[in-house]
């Protein structure tokens, strides 16, 4: 498969299966303010996941288009981070994986501003400003939980016992991403760790947890098409529209 | 929405500026915990189809409000003094918004 289409596609799959994840807090947030900011954010995701299939279907020149890049594949195809396919959890799991992921995609989007793939330079400058305020959003809740109550709290170490395997996935360098780097393309995100540590690390003493960024995961597998066992009850409700009826259009 | 956030989480009056020159205007009320959250609240809510330039959030319990029961003699004297409207002008057109 060609380097470049393939990590587009990575890029595609990541906002389009953490954009389906928060979606799923639609009318379960736990206030009203919650249940529309909620929605915002996974809207912002999938809007960026439309551009990035877009993108990269004509990149292919196959002539697949967004829909058919998004709901007709199967799992093994899916090459997203298996760090957006976890299920949501509780409200501290939500928010700090959104912090995790949103850090990260904020300094990665920043590199891509100077990308020789202009499409991609160009969806970087819409997507900043985007994840700036999922970052925000997302921080200042960890604090809150962090820095609330016994059981906020408790909640806020319980996620991040969870979630602290699968953060070191994002950094991963593999040889379709040299390839990238190799062309301009794509930044090099090891280089992203030292950033991405300081910053989660000043939100976590904001919050008083006493947790370092956790940089030693060892969960990975997403980018070669190995899910978890959630990501087929994921798919099976995202796609259910276009295999029930083929083709559908909005 | 639970009894808890009903009765723990403050009330927020939301004003929203719409564009550059005008003022900005009430438009609802959120819940949240503190100012930093309630500005996030109020752009969440009320600011998903462009409707804003600027935010203020202030306290409900901050706000003073005059008495329903007193509208007789605060406003009603007014009614028979027509000569404080502007209406005997001619606003130009460049003027825009007054």
């Amino acid at each position: 498969m060609d380097a470049h289409f393939e990590y587009v596609l990575r890029l595609a799959d990541d906002q389009l299966v953490l954009g389906h994840r928060i979606s799923e807090w639609c009318g379960h947030a736990p206030m009203l303010e919650e249940d529309l900011a909620l929605p915002n954010i996974a809207l912002d995701l999938i809007g960026q996941a439309r551009m990035l299939y877009t993108h990269a279907g004509e990149i292919e020149g196959n002539g697949r288009n967004e829909d058919q890049l998004a709901y007709l594949r199967p799992e093994q195809e899916y090459r997203n981070l298996l760090i957006v396919e976890r299920e949501n959890g509780d409200f501290a799991h939500t928010m700090l994986r959104l912090f995790f992921y949103a850090s990260f995609m904020e300094l990665f989007w920043e590199k891509m501003l100077t990308s020789s793939d202009e499409v991609l330079a160009g969806i970087a400058a819409k997507a900043i400003k985007e994840v700036r305020y999922h970052v925000r959003h997302s921080a200042e809740w960890v604090i809150r939980m962090g820095d609330g109550t016994d059981e906020s709290a408790r909640r806020l170490e319980d996620a991040y016992d969870d979630l602290e395997a699968y953060c070191t996935e994002m950094f991963e360098m593999d040889d379709v991403a040299r390839d990238m780097v190799a062309a301009g393309i794509g930044p090099d995100t090891q280089a992203l760790v030292e950033s991405w540590k300081a910053k989660v690390e000043a939100i976590f003493r904001e919050a008083m947890l006493n947790r370092f960024a956790p940089v030693e995961g060892h969960r990975s597998g997403g980018r070669k098409g190995q899910h978890g066992e959630e990501m087929g009850f994921l798919l099976a409700d995202l796609q259910y529209m276009q295999r029930t009826y083929p083709g559908l259009n909005w | 929405m639970s009894e808890t956030v009903k009765n723990e989480v403050p009330l927020w009056e939301v004003f929203i500026r719409p564009r550059n020159g005008l003022s900005h205007k009430h438009c609802g009320s959120v819940h949240a915990a503190d100012e930093v959250m309630a500005l996030q609240a109020a752009r969440d809510v009320y600011t998903r189809r462009g409707e804003g330039q600027s935010i203020w959030v202030v306290r409900s319990k901050d706000i003073v409000a005059s008495d329903p029961q007193d509208k007789e003699e605060l406003f009603e004297p007014t009614a028979d003094k027509i000569y404080r409207h502007p209406t005997f002008y001619e606003i130009p057109d460049e003027v825009g918004h007054m």
